[in-house]
């Protein structure tokens, strides 16, 4: 614990601490097959009944220096997702790395050397703070716990952490209840950047702040990343922050990533229904476009419970797209594009993966329903260019499969429509 | 509170002498003011609008600008609870139809409230009452103003279950609360605020609480009950997103005051107050290209007990400075008329507001 030196100066791109650093661009996280179910226990003897499948396979990587944005409704099991991979659950199944080591079951001793790498900003700055407690014992409890001394004592480093979020070092001695909702996530953040962790995981870090207080949070981050180089996921549910925070994004839905691209792919060509109807959904602050309804994609009725998840394709029950293939077989997250890992069986803004399967489901027909034609019209129009497109480059995997889709052409199943 | 009472009457706004209204529903110089252990927090301080039937109000502002007071002082809710010496302090005048609330017989005011103005709460579940079924709740709603028996109002229950998009209605009327996901429960409750063909809704933050696909049908839904009922909308957010949804007028709301009410079209495309400004910047947008940095707001909402003195804002506003003899901090600017149907209370030029705006804001946006 001797060369940990980099608490006091926070180093150009990455600190210089602990053993190896992973050079940005790198894998800092690595995720495979990750589950967390929640036992559900009945009865005198508490026996197990039944399972909430929060997080229920996620594969992804997290690389040095970037930041991954984690969207999705509640219930998705974003937050689960975000303890999971800081250890503060324990995965049921799956593997977490963190610098190519296997964290997925260390015990609380094992993890401690990796908490300083590891932090965490909660989401309501209100619970998140012990009231008792003044800011300066706060915000050097890492320290304390950790063991380290920084270069000029505990009271300085803290100072300076105060005065890099934004607060004024005076502060030491008040208590969380003489801050701002704005202030007190502030100190959130001084806490998790004590140690100059490698990862910051934000659990809905601005949620709880009014518009002009948040936008300062937003900054904030940003200017931290730049200066610290660190790597963030940042789970959030407002898709408009989460666009201008992230470099890639992983969109949930019950519990499974359902499509994981580069900022700029997701945003102008969302493959995954859910992704296109999440977005179409968000309020867009311009009275001129009142008349632009009918973009937007209703869906149909709540997220089904993670108790019992659909068969299938997770987003079947209200998709206006799904056939018979998406009640039986799960979709796999693959890369369709370069950057674009989509797992579904009729993508948008690209061709088909299961064209023979035409038969609608009646569920679909009701969802379609609820989508203006134009809508529609359009994602047909977006996937047959692509497909023909593909259709003449020989390499494209799918190729075997565009072939087929030339000879079923059904009036429900737009897509195969390209010949 | 004497020495406020001439503040509120402002150019191009109707005087609080001026007894007739015109407007269903005119709010002439509001103030709800609390008293408290550590001062007055002077939470509604002269606020002055009217909104027509059929038409949609937006009242945006950030938390502790006093959007719920204000929503609450026009239902008649402050003064419903009894705090002993703790009591709201209401001054103005609130004219809905033809009747002035604010000094109405509380029992006229009951029999007004829930059948002429109505209101939607944001967090459904602790307005809903755990202990009674949705059903036996609408019921009530119904028959306090409505003569009729059980069955018949249970009937109509059904029928406004039906209408807010609750699948198989004449089961789930006998659902408690609980049994609800979220977006059903503030169905529900649109619906029992809705059972009495309210002509004034008030919808406090209805979409707050929610995920953004259930939010889209939530609105979807009060867009399309409006058209239906012909109803006057009051909604309030913190979100411009909704607003410009819904809204056919924005009012702006900061430390307990109106700074900017306009169409919406004006105020998302002309505003004239740099609080506005500032609202616009902070918020990342996803129809436009992406920004490289948001322009917040700097430090925090005023305290309501000191409010500062002059423009509430200035501490906030980058343009302090620009009116000459520091009048921004001694002098408190009124709601003057700055284009058809739209106020803004700023002490700068129209001409600097023009030129910072189209010069220095828009194209950063």
């Amino acid at each position: 614990m001797s060369e940990d030196k980099a608490v006091t100066t926070p180093a150009k791109s990455d600190g210089a601490t602990l053993t190896k650093d992973a050079a940005p661009g790198e894998t800092l996280l690595k995720v495979t097959g990750l589950q967390k179910h929640f036992p559900i226990k009945k009865g005198l003897l508490q026996r197990q009944v039944g399972a909430v499948h929060a997080v229920d396979g996620l594969d992804f990587e997290v690389r040095a220096g970037e930041t991954l944005g984690v969207v999705g409704e509640s219930g998705c099991g974003k937050s689960t997702m975000g303890r999971l991979i800081t250890r503060l659950l324990e995965p049921t199944g799956g593997k977490v790395e963190f610098e190519g080591k296997d964290i997925t079951h260390l015990g609380v001793g094992g993890m401690r050397p990796l908490r300083r790498d590891v932090q965490m900003i909660f989401q309501d700055p209100y619970s998140s703070l012990n009231p008792r407690h003044t800011i300066g014992t706060i915000i050097g409890a890492p320290f304390k716990l950790q063991g380290v001394t920084p270069e000029g004592g505990i009271k300085k480093e803290v100072q300076r952490l105060l005065s890099v979020v934004g607060l004024n070092p005076e502060h030491y001695n008040r208590y969380p209840h003489e801050f701002s909702g704005g202030q007190r996530q502030r100190i959130g953040i001084a806490r998790a950047l004590a140690l100059n962790p490698k990862l910051v995981v934000a659990d809905e870090p601005v949620s709880a702040l009014d518009v002009s207080i948040q936008a300062q949070v937003v900054n904030l981050l940003d200017d931290l990343q730049q200066e610290l180089g660190l790597t963030y996921v940042i789970i959030a549910h407002d898709l408009s922050v989460v666009r201008h925070v992230s470099d890639r994004i992983a969109v949930m839905y019950l519990g499974k990533i359902v499509e994981l691209a580069d900022r700029e792919s997701l945003y102008r060509a969302p493959m995954h229904p859910y992704t296109k109807a999440l977005m179409s959904a968000v309020p867009i602050p311009d009275p001129r476009r009142k008349s632009a309804k009918s973009e937007r994609i209703l869906l149909k009725g709540d997220v089904p419970s993670p108790i019992s998840p659909p068969s299938g394709c997770r987003f079947h029950t209200r998709c206006w797209k799904a056939t018979e293939i998406c009640k039986t077989t799960e979709p796999k997250l693959t890369e369709l594009k370069p950057g674009q890992q989509v797992a579904c069986h009729h993508p948008e803004n690209f061709e088909d993966q299961a064209p023979q399967d035409t038969v609608l489901l009646t569920m679909a027909k009701e969802a379609a329903e609820l989508v203006a034609d134009e809508v529609l019209a359009e994602s047909a129009e977006t996937s047959a260019a692509v497909a023909a497109e593909v259709a003449e480059t020989p390499e494209a995997p799918e190729a075997p499969a565009i072939q087929e889709a030339a000879e079923s052409t059904e009036a429900a199943e737009p897509e195969t429509g390209e010949k | 509170m004497t020495e406020l009472s001439k503040s509120g009457a402002a150019v191009g706004e109707p005087t609080s002498t001026s007894p007739a209204p015109t407007s269903f529903l005119e709010v002439r110089d509001l103030k709800v003011h609390f008293p408290t252990d550590d001062g007055l927090v002077k939470s509604v301080d002269g606020l002055s609008f009217t909104l027509e039937k059929g038409k949609t109000l937006g009242i945006v502002g950030e938390s502790g600008s006093g959007k719920s007071v204000t929503s609450l002082g026009i239902m008649g809710l402050h003064t419903a609870g009894q705090y002993g010496k703790r009591k709201a302090r209401i001054s103005g005048e609130i004219w809905l139809d033809g009747t002035e609330l604010l000094s109405a017989d509380p029992d006229e005011v009951r029999k007004l409230r829930g059948r002429e103005m109505s209101m939607i709460f944001q967090d459904p579940l602790s307005a809903l009452h755990p202990y009674y079924t949705i059903g036996q709740q609408i019921v009530e709603a119904y028959r306090i103003h409505h003569d009729v028996d059980k069955k018949t109002a249970k009937k109509r229950a059904v029928e406004m279950l039906d209408r807010v998009g609750i699948p198989q209605p004449d089961k789930r009327v006998d659902n408690y609360p609980h049994e609800f996901s979220g977006g059903m429960r503030q169905r529900a409750m649109i619906a029992m605020s809705l059972v009495n063909n309210p002509e004034l809704l008030i919808a406090d933050e209805p979409t707050t609480a929610l995920d953004v696909t259930v939010q889209a049908q939530i609105l979807d839904l009060i867009r399309d009950l409006q058209k239906e009922f012909g109803s006057a909308v009051i909604i309030i957010t913190h979100d411009l997103g909704v607003v410009a949804e819904l809204a056919d007028d924005i009012l702006v709301m900061y430390g307990g005051r109106c700074v900017e009410r306009g169409p919406a079209d004006k105020v998302f495309y002309e505003p004239r107050h740099p609080y506005t400004w500032g609202l616009l910047g902070s918020m990342p947008r996803l129809d436009r290209e992406q920004q490289e940095r948001l322009i917040p707001v700097k430090g925090s909402p005023p305290s309501l007990i000191n409010i500062p003195s002059g423009c509430a804002f200035n501490p906030r506003c980058p343009y302090a400075d620009v009116p000459k003899d520091n009048v921004t901090r001694t002098v408190r600017p009124e709601l003057a008329e700055v284009g058809s149907r739209h106020w803004a209370a700023c002490h700068m030029t129209q001409e600097q507001r023009e030129r910072i705006w189209t010069e220095e804001i828009a194209p950063k946006l």
